[in-house]
């Protein structure tokens, strides 16, 4: 069968939305991508991250690589200027033809800027791309006042924007209120008192009317009132307009207010051509939100196939954050619905302001509007989506809770075609689903139907979902450690903490019951070390510990020990690498250098990691912990000392945070890494607590990892000196240290956190909870407390006797095989230990015991 | 049972409470632990028969339910410390031992085979 020609035309996200579905749909075509703008798809709804460090990258949705190996030929900069139907071609700008058989435009819109004289002086600029990001950042260094026209969503992000910048940052909006579109009157004020106490000005119902040069700024903008503002930018965000000349040179039918007019097939009058996102026009109604777009993208890629889905509109409802305010609206937000009643709840101290539409009769929502607290949003959004009938009393549900008990909605009220997780429309049928089919915790529901794995904002609601739908199931909703303990790993820190519990014993005797097992106890071992930080192999603790632990080594498939000493930062010495290697060639040890930037010898049996730990603690080494949950290793970049480009000196920075944290324990490893500039040759976004250095100081990324599902970090906090970068990681590490369940690894722990990166940026930077300096203090003492392992057990003659391999005989194990690969020896396989056995079945292991102290 | 066929293999004291020791006697590797709560000794056969090495007596000791239990260090499947039975994989079952103390001293007994 010949295979299509598909050809889109725009690369935004909706454009990619479109690529990403008809390229996942197996079908037998050819796709091909012109976009206007020299970058591919990027995530505009995130634009202003650019300004917390965010780099271009970052907010990238694919690269050209990505399109190539999906078999999509992609053009990027050679806009198209000429669609000629009845030859189904297209023309660039630069005179590449391209033919196709479906044509869809995903060309986007534009900024308005309104036609004020003045409007086009240096200094005025728009808010729509990472280029004119790139412009309004160089604007803003030599400027001291910024303006944003346009109180809209959009605006409120530029304004966000500009304040990050360090501008003093002004908002003026024709209309009477901020997001006339989203919020009534009283919401629009509540959001304006906000934004000003964040110290951004706000002018409503002005009209510029010129903008002229200023006296001592710039610019200076005169308004229709006779009262003028001086500014020394302007970023225009006054709303959008589609890009449809395209469609209009080709005679494509356009809507009177803008717009390519599509039917519920996402068709243009021309059959061949489909539009979507911000270009087309529905019903006379243009979309402006990424949402919409996307369910455009599906409904156009479902007509090349043998079940087309219709799109049918789209729900405007929106949750977001704009400066750092809570913002919600649902539905018929402004109340237009003839004889519908209004319930308003409005608190000016807390500044808090909610307001609900329900129908004449009472039964349903209409819309709502939350300013300052969207606590409610997940619970009324899915009353409105899925018209589920009303409480007697619907104000409960806007009003603040008197005993504690949230109006929430109950998940078993919502059907199972309610969407819970909208990014990835994971309904919360898709959940039942998934518990069906095997899941049996939160994580696994996630893992298996990527719900609350986007924006986070459902998580509650799914785990509402969750819980509710396996207590049905007479599943246990069950957070107990093991059958020897009913609590949670952090019920059972606290416990240790506040009752000063110094063994596993008395923890057992008075809060638990048996005799503990190999989950429980290696846990509470763990927590006692995080707590008091005795040695591990202090005879009260030494059954806790586990495989690892137990021995001060990793234990290898064959049983045998491979031996990792400390090198902090990966910076060594060449007389240190020397000893190494004598050492390794002396015990005829495997060697194997790490991701982690250290050096590991494998092969060592129990009898031989004494003589080989005095050796290497007589040269100056320390324990390297590669055998605990612990704080393991950080990995660093050259850095400004060597590097061309280094700005600031990160081996440095990461001998110092290693030297601090070295072994500290914790529910799972964790891993630091420091890159000396932002081409992050430290791969310092794949750890547990990132560090990146920048011109003024360090960018701290948190809670990523490599490993089976890897995570790239979250940028945390941004330039901070050295003292501020070291406070932050004591906090997080020993939030971390007290709140994670077992095996936790930090990015799962930040996944499952109820409020996510910005409740963890309040308990830290904030200090929320007050525990900033109880944190600190507990790390503090375990800096204080620290030991080389290693070094205390050679002193101690009654520790080193456990490590041998017989009680009553001086030999090691007698049964291990080894065959040499690559110059080095590795353990036999099974099938090799069958063949020496039956070659020679008196053989004796090529290894000779090498244990020469 | 004839006297002579325990056989001496450490002092009490050598032992650790709640850990294992390894011992070779008559070219068998033994796995001796020492339940505290219990206060008993118990004895498997070293050799982990899902790992296949000798690592037995490096295990966690503890209960599931009523049974006392061994957890293999390399993959953690539990064996009965009484009855050498893998909880998990009915396939696999340890080699057991008598083990006793007497006058201080830690005694095996090998040549009689018990339960499998």
């Amino acid at each position: 069968m010949k295979k299509q020609k598909v050809l889109v035309i725009g690369n935004g996200m909706v454009g990619h939305h479109y690529v990403e579905q008809l390229s996942s749909a197996n079908l037998p075509v050819e796709i091909t991508v012109i976009g206007g703008e020299t970058r591919p798809a990027y995530d505009r709804v995130h634009l202003s991250d650019f300004f917390a460090g965010r780099k271009p990258e970052d907010l990238a949705l694919t690269t050209r690589d990505h399109y190539h190996q999906i078999g999509v030929d992609a053009h990027f900069g050679d806009p198209v200027v000429n669609i000629e139907r009845d030859t189904q071609k297209v023309i660039t700008k630069g005179g590449q033809i391209f033919h196709y058989d479906k044509l869809v435009l995903a060309t986007g819109s534009y900024p308005f800027i309104p036609p004020v004289p003045g409007a086009a002086l240096p200094g005025c600029m728009t808010y729509r791309t990472i280029d004119d990001l790139g412009e309004i950042r160089a604007e803003a260094k030599s400027s001291k006042i910024g303006v944003v026209v346009g109180g809209g969503l959009l605006g409120l992000e530029a304004a966000n924007a500009l304040k990050n910048l360090g501008l003093e940052t002004h908002v003026v909006e024709f209309a009477p209120q901020l997001m006339g579109v989203q919020l009534d009157s009283g919401g629009g004020e509540m959001l304006s008192r906000k934004i000003e106490a964040l110290g951004v000005k706000v002018h409503t119902g002005k009209a510029t009317q010129t903008i002229k040069k200023g006296n001592n700024t710039r610019l200076r903008m005169n308004f229709t009132d006779g009262q003028t503002l001086e500014t020394d930018l302007i970023v225009f965000s006054a709303g959008i307009r589609p890009y449809d000349q395209l469609a209009r040179d080709a005679d494509l039918k356009v809507s009177e207010r803008g717009g390519i007019e599509i039917d519920f097939n996402c068709r243009t009058r021309d059959t061949n051509i489909y539009a979507i996102g911000e270009c087309a026009s529905f019903g006379g109604k243009i979309f402006g939100l990424v949402a919409p777009g996307y369910r455009m993208a599906e409904a156009a890629v479902s007509q090349l196939t043998d079940k087309p889905i219709p799109f049918q509109g789209a729900d405007m409802s929106t949750k977001l954050k704009l400066l750092g305010v809570d913002v919600g609206s649902i539905g018929d937000a402004l109340g237009k619905t003839p004889g519908c009643i209004a319930y308003t709840f409005s608190d000016q101290r807390a500044e808090v302001y909610k307001r609900l539409i329900v129908s004449n009769d009472g039964k349903f929502i209409l819309g709502a509007v939350l300013v300052g607290d969207c606590s409610d949003y997940d619970s009324l959004l899915q009353f409105y989506l899925n018209s589920i009938e009303l409480p007697g009393n619907p104000e409960s549900l806007i009003l603040p809770a008197k005993d504690n008990t949230a109006s929430l909605l109950g998940a078993s009220a919502l059907p199972d075609s309610a969407i819970i997780c909208s990014c990835h429309n994971v309904s919360k049928g898709a959940i039942i689903g998934a518990l069906d089919a095997g899941c049996c915790t939160l994580g696994d529901v996630k893992s298996a139907t990527a719900a609350s794995s986007g924006c986070g904002g459902c998580a509650s609601l799914l785990k509402n979902v969750v819980d509710e739908e396996m207590a049905a199931r007479g599943m246990e909703v069950n957070s107990a450690l093991c059958e020897h303990f009913n609590y949670s790993r952090q019920e059972l820190f606290d416990i240790l903490r506040s009752k000063e519990i110094l063994t596993f014993q008395q923890l057992l005797d008075e809060h638990g019951k048996g005799h503990g097992c190999d989950i429980c106890k290696p846990v509470i071992g763990s927590m006692l070390a995080s707590l008091w930080n005795e040695h591990v192999l202090e005879k009260k603790h030494l059954g806790l510990q586990d495989t690892n632990d137990i021995y001060l080594g990793n234990m290898q498939k064959d049983g045998t020990y491979s031996v990792v000493p400390r090198v902090p930062g990966g910076e060594i010495t060449p007389e240190k690498l020397i000893v190494l290697g004598e050492v390794a060639r002396d015990f005829n040890l495997y060697t194997k250098i790490t991701g982690g930037q250290r050096i590991d010898l494998f092969g060592a049996q129990l009898h031989e990691l004494p003589s080989i730990w005095r050796r290497l603690v007589n040269a100056g080494f320390e324990t390297g912990h590669a055998y605990g949950k612990a704080m393991r290793t950080v990995k660093s970049c050259v850095g400004s000392s060597w590097c061309r480009y280094g700005v600031q000196d990160s081996v440095g920075m990461a001998i110092r945070v290693e030297t601090r944290y070295r072994g500290i324990r914790s529910p799972h490893k964790i891993k630091l890494a420091v890159s000396g500039c932002t081409r992050e040759c430290a791969e310092a976004q794949s750890k547990d607590i990132g560090i990146i250095a920048t011109e003024n100081g360090w960018n701290l990324y948190v809670c990523g990892n490599g490993g089976m599902r890897p995570r790239h970090a979250d940028l945390f906090a941004t330039d901070l000196d050295d003292e501020t970068l070291i406070r932050y990681i004591d906090r997080l590490l020993m939030f971390y240290i007290r709140t994670a369940d077992r095996l936790q690894r930090s990015s799962v722990w930040l996944e499952n956190m109820d409020g996510g990166l910005d409740y963890l940026k309040a308990v830290i930077i904030e200090d929320k909870l007050g525990l900033g300096e109880e944190l600190e203090s507990q790390m503090a003492y375990l800096v204080d407390t620290y030991q080389c392992e290693w070094k205390t057990t050679l002193e101690d003659p009654e520790k080193l006797k456990r490590f041998r391999h017989f009680i009553n005989e001086e030999i090691g194990d007698d049964q291990l095989d080894y065959v040499q690969e690559r110059g080095q020896r590795r353990p036999a396989t099974a099938l090799e230990r069958k063949h020496h056995k039956e070659s020679n079945p008196h053989r004796i292991a090529i290894t000779e015991l090498s244990g020469r102290s | 049972m004839a006297r002579e066929d325990w056989t001496y293999v450490c002092e009490v004291d050598e032992l650790i409470p709640d850990t294992g020791a390894c011992a070779l006697v008559n070219n068998e590797q033994v796995a001796i632990f020492w339940e505290k709560k219990s206060n008993q000794l118990f004895a498997l056969s070293n050799f982990d028969p899902v790992g296949l090495a000798n690592v037995i007596s490096r295990g966690i000791l503890g209960s599931l339910g009523e049974e006392l239990v061994v957890a293999s260090p390399l993959y953690k499947q539990h064996f009965s410390l009484v009855t050498g039975q893998c909880i998990e994989d009915p396939q696999y079952c340890l080699k057991t031992y008598p083990v006793r103390r007497i006058d201080g001293k830690v005694q095996l007994k090998i040549s009689k085979i018990i339960a499998r």
